[in-house]
Protein backbone atom coordinates (compact mmCIF):
# COMPACT_ATOMS: atom_id res chain seq x y z
CA UNK A 1 0.00 0.00 0.00
CA UNK A 2 1.60 3.28 -1.06
CA UNK A 3 1.47 6.24 1.26
CA UNK A 4 -0.23 9.35 -0.05
CA UNK A 5 2.38 12.05 -0.67
CA UNK A 6 1.30 15.41 0.74
CA UNK A 7 0.71 18.16 -1.80
CA UNK A 8 3.57 20.68 -1.60
CA UNK A 9 1.19 23.55 -0.87
CA UNK A 10 -0.73 21.62 1.79
CA UNK A 11 -0.65 23.08 5.27
CA UNK A 12 -0.96 20.87 8.31
CA UNK A 13 -2.95 23.41 10.30
CA UNK A 14 -6.51 22.32 10.91
CA UNK A 15 -9.34 24.77 10.87
CA UNK A 16 -11.43 24.71 13.97
CA UNK A 17 -15.14 24.70 13.31
CA UNK A 18 -16.28 28.25 13.93
CA UNK A 19 -19.41 29.26 15.69
CA UNK A 20 -21.17 32.25 14.15
CA UNK A 21 -20.09 35.40 15.94
CA UNK A 22 -22.64 37.78 17.39
CA UNK A 23 -23.08 41.42 16.47
CA UNK A 24 -22.96 41.22 12.67
CA UNK A 25 -25.79 40.71 10.23
CA UNK A 26 -25.93 37.29 8.55
CA UNK A 27 -23.00 37.12 6.08
CA UNK A 28 -21.67 40.51 7.28
CA UNK A 29 -23.37 42.87 4.80
CA UNK A 30 -26.45 44.86 5.78
CA UNK A 31 -29.76 44.00 4.12
CA UNK A 32 -29.97 47.11 1.94
CA UNK A 33 -26.54 46.37 0.50
CA UNK A 34 -27.49 42.74 -0.13
CA UNK A 35 -30.66 43.81 -1.94
CA UNK A 36 -28.66 46.18 -4.15
CA UNK A 37 -26.14 43.45 -4.97
CA UNK A 38 -28.91 40.90 -5.55
CA UNK A 39 -30.64 43.20 -8.03
CA UNK A 40 -27.32 43.72 -9.82
CA UNK A 41 -26.77 39.94 -9.98
CA UNK A 42 -30.23 39.35 -11.48
CA UNK A 43 -29.62 41.94 -14.20
CA UNK A 44 -26.14 40.51 -14.79
CA UNK A 45 -27.71 37.09 -15.43
CA UNK A 46 -30.25 38.68 -17.79
CA UNK A 47 -27.49 40.38 -19.84
CA UNK A 48 -24.74 37.72 -20.00
CA UNK A 49 -21.23 39.17 -20.00
CA UNK A 50 -22.31 42.79 -19.36
CA UNK A 51 -20.69 44.47 -16.35
CA UNK A 52 -23.36 45.83 -14.00
CA UNK A 53 -22.13 48.70 -11.76
CA UNK A 54 -22.82 48.24 -8.05
CA UNK A 55 -22.14 50.14 -4.84
CA UNK A 56 -19.16 48.14 -3.65
CA UNK A 57 -18.74 48.38 0.11
CA UNK A 58 -15.73 48.73 2.33
CA UNK A 59 -14.89 45.20 3.46
CA UNK A 60 -12.68 44.11 6.35
CA UNK A 61 -9.86 43.24 3.97
CA UNK A 62 -8.10 45.26 1.29
CA UNK A 63 -9.06 45.54 -2.38
CA UNK A 64 -7.27 42.86 -4.32
CA UNK A 65 -8.03 40.24 -1.70
CA UNK A 66 -11.35 39.25 -3.19
CA UNK A 67 -13.70 41.95 -1.93
CA UNK A 68 -15.86 41.67 -5.05
CA UNK A 69 -16.19 37.91 -4.81
CA UNK A 70 -16.89 38.16 -1.08
CA UNK A 71 -19.71 40.65 -1.61
CA UNK A 72 -21.28 38.45 -4.30
CA UNK A 73 -20.96 35.38 -2.08
CA UNK A 74 -22.40 37.31 0.90
CA UNK A 75 -25.45 38.29 -1.15
CA UNK A 76 -26.02 34.75 -2.44
CA UNK A 77 -25.13 32.50 0.50
CA UNK A 78 -27.70 31.00 2.89
CA UNK A 79 -27.47 28.90 6.04
CA UNK A 80 -27.89 25.66 4.07
CA UNK A 81 -24.99 26.32 1.69
CA UNK A 82 -21.59 24.64 1.81
CA UNK A 83 -18.77 26.95 0.80
CA UNK A 84 -15.46 26.10 -0.85
CA UNK A 85 -12.85 28.80 -1.48
CA UNK A 86 -9.81 28.33 -3.68
CA UNK A 87 -6.87 30.52 -4.54
CA UNK A 88 -4.76 29.39 -7.52
CA UNK A 89 -6.48 26.00 -7.22
CA UNK A 90 -5.58 25.41 -3.60
CA UNK A 91 -7.89 25.46 -0.57
CA UNK A 92 -5.19 26.14 1.99
CA UNK A 93 -3.53 29.35 0.84
CA UNK A 94 -3.90 32.46 3.00
CA UNK A 95 -6.58 34.18 0.92
CA UNK A 96 -8.74 31.06 0.66
CA UNK A 97 -8.43 30.15 4.34
CA UNK A 98 -9.33 33.66 5.46
CA UNK A 99 -12.36 34.01 3.21
CA UNK A 100 -13.62 30.58 4.27
CA UNK A 101 -13.22 31.54 7.94
CA UNK A 102 -14.91 34.89 7.29
CA UNK A 103 -18.08 33.15 6.13
CA UNK A 104 -17.87 30.43 8.78
CA UNK A 105 -17.80 33.23 11.36
CA UNK A 106 -20.31 35.67 9.90
CA UNK A 107 -22.78 33.25 8.30
CA UNK A 108 -22.14 30.07 10.30
CA UNK A 109 -22.12 28.07 7.06
CA UNK A 110 -20.46 24.72 6.50
CA UNK A 111 -17.20 24.86 4.58
CA UNK A 112 -15.44 22.18 2.59
CA UNK A 113 -12.41 21.69 0.41
CA UNK A 114 -14.10 19.03 -1.69
CA UNK A 115 -15.39 20.37 -5.00
CA UNK A 116 -18.23 17.85 -5.18
CA UNK A 117 -19.55 18.77 -1.70
CA UNK A 118 -19.72 22.53 -2.29
CA UNK A 119 -22.85 24.44 -3.30
CA UNK A 120 -20.94 27.72 -3.69
CA UNK A 121 -17.30 27.87 -4.81
CA UNK A 122 -15.50 31.19 -4.58
CA UNK A 123 -12.37 31.22 -6.68
CA UNK A 124 -9.31 33.27 -7.44
CA UNK A 125 -7.43 32.35 -10.64
CA UNK A 126 -8.73 28.81 -11.32
CA UNK A 127 -11.77 26.76 -12.26
CA UNK A 128 -11.80 23.37 -10.50
CA UNK A 129 -10.80 20.40 -12.66
CA UNK A 130 -13.83 18.39 -11.48
CA UNK A 131 -16.75 19.40 -13.74
CA UNK A 132 -19.31 21.52 -11.89
CA UNK A 133 -23.02 20.69 -11.75
CA UNK A 134 -26.33 22.52 -11.98
CA UNK A 135 -26.51 22.61 -8.18
CA UNK A 136 -23.38 24.72 -7.84
CA UNK A 137 -22.56 28.41 -8.20
CA UNK A 138 -19.04 29.53 -9.10
CA UNK A 139 -18.07 33.01 -7.82
CA UNK A 140 -14.96 34.58 -9.35
CA UNK A 141 -12.82 37.26 -7.71
CA UNK A 142 -12.02 39.77 -10.44
CA UNK A 143 -9.30 42.46 -10.31
CA UNK A 144 -9.93 44.22 -13.66
CA UNK A 145 -13.40 43.45 -15.06
CA UNK A 146 -13.01 45.51 -18.23
CA UNK A 147 -11.39 43.41 -20.99
CA UNK A 148 -10.75 46.54 -23.07
CA UNK A 149 -9.09 48.53 -20.25
CA UNK A 150 -5.51 47.83 -21.37
CA UNK A 151 -6.43 49.11 -24.83
CA UNK A 152 -8.68 52.04 -23.86
CA UNK A 153 -8.24 53.59 -20.42
CA UNK A 154 -11.41 55.72 -20.48
CA UNK A 155 -14.51 54.10 -18.97
CA UNK A 156 -16.74 56.46 -21.01
CA UNK A 157 -15.20 55.04 -24.20
CA UNK A 158 -15.20 51.34 -23.25
CA UNK A 159 -18.85 51.65 -22.23
CA UNK A 160 -19.67 52.99 -25.71
CA UNK A 161 -17.60 50.25 -27.33
CA UNK A 162 -19.60 47.57 -25.48
CA UNK A 163 -22.89 49.31 -26.29
CA UNK A 164 -22.03 49.47 -29.99
CA UNK A 165 -20.44 46.00 -30.03
CA UNK A 166 -17.29 47.69 -31.30
CA UNK A 167 -14.56 45.19 -30.53
CA UNK A 168 -12.20 45.80 -33.44
CA UNK A 169 -9.49 47.14 -31.15
CA UNK A 170 -9.40 43.83 -29.25
CA UNK A 171 -8.94 41.83 -32.45
CA UNK A 172 -6.22 44.23 -33.57
CA UNK A 173 -4.43 43.70 -30.26
CA UNK A 174 -4.56 39.92 -30.68
CA UNK A 175 -3.43 40.28 -34.29
CA UNK A 176 -0.47 42.42 -33.23
CA UNK A 177 0.61 39.53 -30.98
CA UNK A 178 0.58 37.21 -33.99
CA UNK A 179 2.46 39.73 -36.14
CA UNK A 180 5.15 40.19 -33.48
CA UNK A 181 5.46 36.75 -31.93
CA UNK A 182 3.74 34.38 -34.33
CA UNK A 183 1.01 33.48 -31.82
CA UNK A 184 -1.42 35.04 -29.36
CA UNK A 185 0.74 35.41 -26.26
CA UNK A 186 -1.92 35.96 -23.59
CA UNK A 187 -1.81 33.01 -21.23
CA UNK A 188 -4.29 34.20 -18.58
CA UNK A 189 -7.32 36.51 -18.51
CA UNK A 190 -7.73 35.51 -22.16
CA UNK A 191 -10.73 37.45 -23.52
CA UNK A 192 -13.94 35.59 -24.32
CA UNK A 193 -17.17 36.42 -26.11
CA UNK A 194 -20.33 35.52 -24.21
CA UNK A 195 -23.41 34.31 -26.08
CA UNK A 196 -22.08 35.93 -29.26
CA UNK A 197 -22.37 39.45 -27.87
CA UNK A 198 -20.28 40.87 -25.02
CA UNK A 199 -16.51 40.54 -24.88
CA UNK A 200 -15.74 39.63 -21.26
CA UNK A 201 -12.69 39.25 -19.03
CA UNK A 202 -12.77 35.74 -17.55
CA UNK A 203 -10.65 37.05 -14.61
CA UNK A 204 -7.00 35.94 -14.37
CA UNK A 205 -7.67 32.23 -14.85
CA UNK A 206 -5.18 30.45 -17.12
CA UNK A 207 -6.50 30.12 -20.67
CA UNK A 208 -6.39 26.38 -19.91
CA UNK A 209 -9.64 26.96 -17.96
CA UNK A 210 -11.45 28.98 -20.65
CA UNK A 211 -13.06 25.94 -22.33
CA UNK A 212 -14.60 24.94 -18.98
CA UNK A 213 -16.66 28.16 -18.98
CA UNK A 214 -18.39 27.22 -22.24
CA UNK A 215 -21.87 25.80 -21.60
CA UNK A 216 -21.01 25.08 -17.96
CA UNK A 217 -24.03 23.63 -16.09
CA UNK A 218 -23.25 25.83 -13.05
CA UNK A 219 -24.09 29.53 -12.80
CA UNK A 220 -20.95 31.71 -12.98
CA UNK A 221 -20.90 35.05 -11.13
CA UNK A 222 -18.06 37.57 -11.21
CA UNK A 223 -17.41 40.27 -8.60
CA UNK A 224 -14.90 43.13 -8.88
CA UNK A 225 -14.81 45.08 -5.60
CA UNK A 226 -12.40 47.90 -6.38
CA UNK A 227 -13.85 48.43 -9.87
CA UNK A 228 -17.43 48.03 -8.57
CA UNK A 229 -18.73 45.67 -11.24
CA UNK A 230 -20.71 42.43 -11.20
CA UNK A 231 -21.21 40.23 -14.24
CA UNK A 232 -22.44 36.74 -14.95
CA UNK A 233 -22.56 33.83 -17.33
CA UNK A 234 -25.81 31.84 -17.03
CA UNK A 235 -25.65 28.02 -17.21
CA UNK A 236 -25.32 26.41 -20.66
CA UNK A 237 -24.24 29.67 -22.26
CA UNK A 238 -21.74 29.84 -25.09
CA UNK A 239 -18.38 31.27 -24.00
CA UNK A 240 -15.95 31.48 -26.89
CA UNK A 241 -12.29 32.45 -26.58
CA UNK A 242 -11.41 35.06 -29.19
CA UNK A 243 -9.21 33.77 -32.00
CA UNK A 244 -8.68 33.80 -35.76
CA UNK A 245 -9.52 31.09 -38.32
CA UNK A 246 -5.84 30.58 -39.13
CA UNK A 247 -4.76 30.97 -35.48
CA UNK A 248 -7.34 28.97 -33.53
CA UNK A 249 -7.46 29.20 -29.73
CA UNK A 250 -5.30 26.60 -28.00
CA UNK A 251 -4.76 25.72 -24.35
CA UNK A 252 -1.47 25.03 -22.61
CA UNK A 253 -0.14 21.48 -22.61
CA UNK A 254 2.65 19.88 -20.61
CA UNK A 255 5.05 17.12 -21.49
CA UNK A 256 5.01 16.08 -17.83
CA UNK A 257 2.25 14.51 -15.77
CA UNK A 258 1.54 15.43 -12.15
CA UNK A 259 4.39 14.01 -10.04
CA UNK A 260 2.00 13.10 -7.25
CA UNK A 261 -1.14 11.73 -8.90
CA UNK A 262 0.03 11.19 -12.47
CA UNK A 263 -2.78 13.31 -13.95
CA UNK A 264 -2.14 14.22 -17.57
CA UNK A 265 -5.29 16.29 -17.97
CA UNK A 266 -4.95 18.90 -15.24
CA UNK A 267 -3.30 22.31 -15.01
CA UNK A 268 0.20 21.83 -13.58
CA UNK A 269 2.22 24.12 -11.33
CA UNK A 270 5.99 24.09 -11.56
CA UNK A 271 7.51 23.68 -8.08
CA UNK A 272 11.23 24.26 -7.44
CA UNK A 273 12.33 21.62 -4.93
CA UNK A 274 16.00 22.43 -4.19
CA UNK A 275 18.71 25.07 -4.52
CA UNK A 276 19.91 23.56 -7.81
CA UNK A 277 16.66 24.54 -9.49
CA UNK A 278 15.36 21.00 -9.76
CA UNK A 279 11.66 21.14 -10.44
CA UNK A 280 8.59 18.98 -10.25
CA UNK A 281 5.14 19.46 -11.72
CA UNK A 282 2.04 19.03 -9.59
CA UNK A 283 -1.68 19.66 -10.04
CA UNK A 284 -2.66 23.24 -9.25
CA UNK A 285 -6.09 21.95 -8.11
CA UNK A 286 -5.17 20.43 -4.74
CA UNK A 287 -8.55 18.77 -4.21
CA UNK A 288 -8.48 17.09 -7.64
CA UNK A 289 -4.95 15.85 -6.94
CA UNK A 290 -5.91 14.48 -3.53
CA UNK A 291 -9.00 12.74 -4.90
CA UNK A 292 -6.91 11.04 -7.54
CA UNK A 293 -4.28 9.95 -5.03
CA UNK A 294 -6.96 8.63 -2.68
CA UNK A 295 -8.36 6.67 -5.62
CA UNK A 296 -4.96 5.02 -5.99
CA UNK A 297 -3.39 7.05 -8.79
CA UNK A 298 0.34 7.55 -8.30
CA UNK A 299 2.73 9.85 -10.16
CA UNK A 300 6.43 9.30 -10.66
CA UNK A 301 7.15 11.17 -7.42
CA UNK A 302 9.22 13.94 -8.97
CA UNK A 303 12.93 14.25 -9.77
CA UNK A 304 14.36 13.31 -6.35
CA UNK A 305 12.15 10.36 -5.59
CA UNK A 306 13.93 7.66 -7.52
CA UNK A 307 10.77 6.51 -9.22
CA UNK A 308 7.18 5.85 -8.17
CA UNK A 309 6.55 5.69 -4.44
CA UNK B 1 -61.16 60.92 11.52
CA UNK B 2 -59.00 59.54 8.75
CA UNK B 3 -59.53 55.99 7.59
CA UNK B 4 -56.98 53.57 8.95
CA UNK B 5 -55.56 50.76 6.84
CA UNK B 6 -54.69 47.42 8.30
CA UNK B 7 -51.11 46.74 7.13
CA UNK B 8 -50.45 43.01 6.91
CA UNK B 9 -47.19 41.66 8.34
CA UNK B 10 -44.19 41.08 6.06
CA UNK B 11 -41.59 38.33 6.50
CA UNK B 12 -41.31 36.99 10.06
CA UNK B 13 -37.53 36.62 9.57
CA UNK B 14 -36.64 39.14 6.83
CA UNK B 15 -32.93 38.23 6.62
CA UNK B 16 -33.45 34.50 6.06
CA UNK B 17 -36.60 34.89 3.96
CA UNK B 18 -35.07 37.49 1.64
CA UNK B 19 -32.10 35.22 0.99
CA UNK B 20 -34.32 32.21 0.21
CA UNK B 21 -36.61 34.20 -2.06
CA UNK B 22 -33.61 35.74 -3.86
CA UNK B 23 -32.11 32.30 -4.48
CA UNK B 24 -35.44 31.11 -5.90
CA UNK B 25 -35.53 34.09 -8.30
CA UNK B 26 -31.83 33.73 -9.14
CA UNK B 27 -32.40 30.09 -9.98
CA UNK B 28 -35.47 30.97 -12.05
CA UNK B 29 -33.60 33.73 -13.91
CA UNK B 30 -30.59 31.44 -14.51
CA UNK B 31 -32.71 28.58 -15.83
CA UNK B 32 -35.59 30.22 -17.71
CA UNK B 33 -38.79 28.22 -17.61
CA UNK B 34 -37.84 26.14 -14.56
CA UNK B 35 -40.44 26.64 -11.86
CA UNK B 36 -39.39 27.49 -8.33
CA UNK B 37 -41.51 27.71 -5.20
CA UNK B 38 -41.71 30.47 -2.61
CA UNK B 39 -42.16 28.82 0.79
CA UNK B 40 -42.59 31.93 2.92
CA UNK B 41 -45.74 32.16 5.03
CA UNK B 42 -47.11 35.62 4.41
CA UNK B 43 -50.64 36.75 3.68
CA UNK B 44 -50.27 39.82 1.48
CA UNK B 45 -53.32 41.98 0.78
CA UNK B 46 -55.32 40.85 -2.28
CA UNK B 47 -54.83 40.86 -5.19
CA UNK B 48 -51.09 40.67 -4.49
CA UNK B 49 -49.99 37.02 -4.66
CA UNK B 50 -47.63 35.43 -2.16
CA UNK B 51 -45.04 35.06 -4.92
CA UNK B 52 -45.18 38.68 -6.12
CA UNK B 53 -45.29 40.08 -2.58
CA UNK B 54 -42.32 37.93 -1.51
CA UNK B 55 -40.27 39.07 -4.52
CA UNK B 56 -40.88 42.70 -3.66
CA UNK B 57 -40.21 42.23 0.05
CA UNK B 58 -36.90 40.58 -0.87
CA UNK B 59 -35.73 42.92 -3.63
CA UNK B 60 -37.50 46.29 -3.56
CA UNK B 61 -36.53 49.27 -1.41
CA UNK B 62 -36.26 53.07 -1.54
CA UNK B 63 -33.96 52.81 -4.59
CA UNK B 64 -36.54 51.00 -6.74
CA UNK B 65 -39.64 52.83 -7.98
CA UNK B 66 -42.61 50.45 -8.24
CA UNK B 67 -45.40 50.53 -10.75
CA UNK B 68 -48.56 48.64 -9.89
CA UNK B 69 -51.24 47.91 -12.48
CA UNK B 70 -54.50 49.76 -11.61
CA UNK B 71 -56.30 46.56 -10.53
CA UNK B 72 -53.43 45.76 -8.14
CA UNK B 73 -52.90 49.25 -6.75
CA UNK B 74 -55.43 49.28 -3.93
CA UNK B 75 -55.03 51.31 -0.74
CA UNK B 76 -54.12 48.09 1.10
CA UNK B 77 -51.44 46.91 -1.37
CA UNK B 78 -49.98 50.40 -1.72
CA UNK B 79 -49.76 50.77 2.06
CA UNK B 80 -48.28 47.28 2.43
CA UNK B 81 -45.51 47.93 -0.11
CA UNK B 82 -44.82 51.48 1.04
CA UNK B 83 -44.48 50.34 4.63
CA UNK B 84 -42.42 47.16 4.16
CA UNK B 85 -40.31 48.07 1.13
CA UNK B 86 -40.21 51.84 1.41
CA UNK B 87 -40.45 52.01 -2.36
CA UNK B 88 -41.89 55.05 -4.11
CA UNK B 89 -44.96 54.15 -6.19
CA UNK B 90 -44.86 55.62 -9.67
CA UNK B 91 -47.64 56.25 -12.17
CA UNK B 92 -45.27 55.85 -15.11
CA UNK B 93 -44.35 52.23 -15.96
CA UNK B 94 -41.43 53.65 -17.96
CA UNK B 95 -39.63 54.73 -14.80
CA UNK B 96 -40.27 51.64 -12.69
CA UNK B 97 -37.51 49.29 -11.54
CA UNK B 98 -40.17 46.71 -10.70
CA UNK B 99 -43.71 46.50 -12.04
CA UNK B 100 -46.54 44.19 -11.02
CA UNK B 101 -49.37 43.40 -13.41
CA UNK B 102 -52.04 40.77 -13.96
CA UNK B 103 -51.54 38.46 -16.93
CA UNK B 104 -54.91 39.02 -18.58
CA UNK B 105 -54.53 42.81 -18.50
CA UNK B 106 -50.74 43.09 -18.93
CA UNK B 107 -49.93 46.44 -20.58
CA UNK B 108 -47.97 46.52 -23.84
CA UNK B 109 -44.41 45.45 -23.05
CA UNK B 110 -42.88 48.48 -24.77
CA UNK B 111 -44.46 50.77 -22.18
CA UNK B 112 -41.90 49.68 -19.59
CA UNK B 113 -38.32 50.90 -19.40
CA UNK B 114 -36.07 48.90 -21.72
CA UNK B 115 -32.91 50.59 -20.43
CA UNK B 116 -30.15 51.95 -22.59
CA UNK B 117 -27.59 50.23 -24.83
CA UNK B 118 -24.86 51.53 -22.53
CA UNK B 119 -26.84 50.83 -19.32
CA UNK B 120 -29.07 47.82 -20.07
CA UNK B 121 -29.48 47.00 -16.36
CA UNK B 122 -31.78 50.00 -15.90
CA UNK B 123 -34.73 48.22 -17.54
CA UNK B 124 -37.90 47.26 -15.68
CA UNK B 125 -38.31 43.80 -14.16
CA UNK B 126 -41.99 43.03 -14.76
CA UNK B 127 -43.71 40.65 -12.34
CA UNK B 128 -46.76 39.09 -13.99
CA UNK B 129 -49.41 37.38 -11.87
CA UNK B 130 -50.89 34.38 -13.67
CA UNK B 131 -53.50 31.74 -12.87
CA UNK B 132 -51.22 28.79 -13.44
CA UNK B 133 -47.67 27.80 -14.40
CA UNK B 134 -46.80 24.27 -15.49
CA UNK B 135 -43.53 22.79 -16.65
CA UNK B 136 -43.15 20.29 -19.47
CA UNK B 137 -45.66 21.48 -22.08
CA UNK B 138 -46.83 24.65 -23.81
CA UNK B 139 -44.27 27.27 -24.83
CA UNK B 140 -40.84 26.19 -26.04
CA UNK B 141 -38.02 28.22 -24.52
CA UNK B 142 -34.43 28.44 -25.74
CA UNK B 143 -31.49 30.66 -24.90
CA UNK B 144 -28.83 31.15 -22.19
CA UNK B 145 -29.55 29.06 -19.10
CA UNK B 146 -31.26 26.32 -21.11
CA UNK B 147 -29.30 23.20 -22.15
CA UNK B 148 -31.55 22.30 -25.11
CA UNK B 149 -35.07 23.58 -24.55
CA UNK B 150 -37.49 24.07 -21.67
CA UNK B 151 -41.28 23.82 -21.93
CA UNK B 152 -43.54 26.09 -19.92
CA UNK B 153 -47.33 26.36 -19.96
CA UNK B 154 -48.89 29.61 -18.77
CA UNK B 155 -52.56 30.18 -18.00
CA UNK B 156 -54.11 33.61 -17.61
CA UNK B 157 -51.96 35.62 -19.99
CA UNK B 158 -53.59 37.96 -22.52
CA UNK B 159 -53.21 37.30 -26.26
CA UNK B 160 -50.45 38.89 -28.26
CA UNK B 161 -47.71 38.93 -25.60
CA UNK B 162 -45.29 36.63 -27.42
CA UNK B 163 -44.85 38.72 -30.59
CA UNK B 164 -44.15 41.67 -28.25
CA UNK B 165 -41.67 39.46 -26.38
CA UNK B 166 -39.85 38.66 -29.62
CA UNK B 167 -39.64 42.39 -30.36
CA UNK B 168 -38.28 42.92 -26.84
CA UNK B 169 -35.60 40.28 -27.47
CA UNK B 170 -34.55 42.05 -30.67
CA UNK B 171 -33.62 45.12 -28.63
CA UNK B 172 -30.81 43.23 -26.85
CA UNK B 173 -28.92 44.32 -24.79
CA UNK B 174 -31.90 46.52 -23.96
CA UNK B 175 -35.15 44.91 -22.91
CA UNK B 176 -37.39 44.10 -19.98
CA UNK B 177 -37.14 40.90 -17.95
CA UNK B 178 -40.24 38.96 -16.88
CA UNK B 179 -40.91 37.08 -13.67
CA UNK B 180 -44.06 34.97 -13.98
CA UNK B 181 -45.87 34.20 -10.74
CA UNK B 182 -48.78 31.86 -10.04
CA UNK B 183 -49.48 32.08 -6.31
CA UNK B 184 -46.29 30.56 -4.84
CA UNK B 185 -44.80 29.31 -8.10
CA UNK B 186 -42.35 31.45 -10.03
CA UNK B 187 -40.57 31.22 -13.38
CA UNK B 188 -38.50 33.88 -15.08
CA UNK B 189 -37.87 34.92 -18.65
CA UNK B 190 -34.79 37.11 -18.98
CA UNK B 191 -34.67 39.18 -22.19
CA UNK B 192 -32.36 36.56 -23.76
CA UNK B 193 -35.00 33.81 -23.75
CA UNK B 194 -36.59 33.04 -27.11
CA UNK B 195 -40.20 31.85 -26.87
CA UNK B 196 -41.85 29.67 -29.52
CA UNK B 197 -45.62 29.11 -29.32
CA UNK B 198 -47.30 25.86 -30.42
CA UNK B 199 -48.34 27.01 -33.89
Amino acid sequence: MSTVIPHPTASTATEATQARIEGYNFAYLDEQTKRMIRRAILKAVAVPGYQVPFGSREMPLPYGWGTGGIQVTAAVIGPDDTLKVIDQGADDTTNAVNIRRFFAKTAGVATTDRTVDASIIQTRHRIPETPLTEDQILVYQVPIPEPLRQLEPRESETRKMHALEEYGVMHVSLYEDIAKFGRITRSYNYPVRVNGRYVMAPSPIPKFDNPKMDRMPALQLFGAGREKRIYAVPPYTEVKSLDFEDHPFEVETWEENCALCGAGDSYLDEVIVDDQGTKMYVCSDSDYCRERREAGHVGDGGPNSGGPQ
Amino acid sequence: MADTIDIRPGFADPVAASQKVFRAVLDAMSRPGRIGTIDETIEPPAPLSVGAASLLLALADHDTPLWLAPEIRTPATAAFLRFHCGSPLTDDPGEAAFAVATGDSLPALDGFSVGDDAWPETSTTVIVQLDELTEGSGLTLTGPGIATEHRLAVTGLRDGVWPEWTANGALFPRGIDLVLVADRRIAALPRTTAVRTED
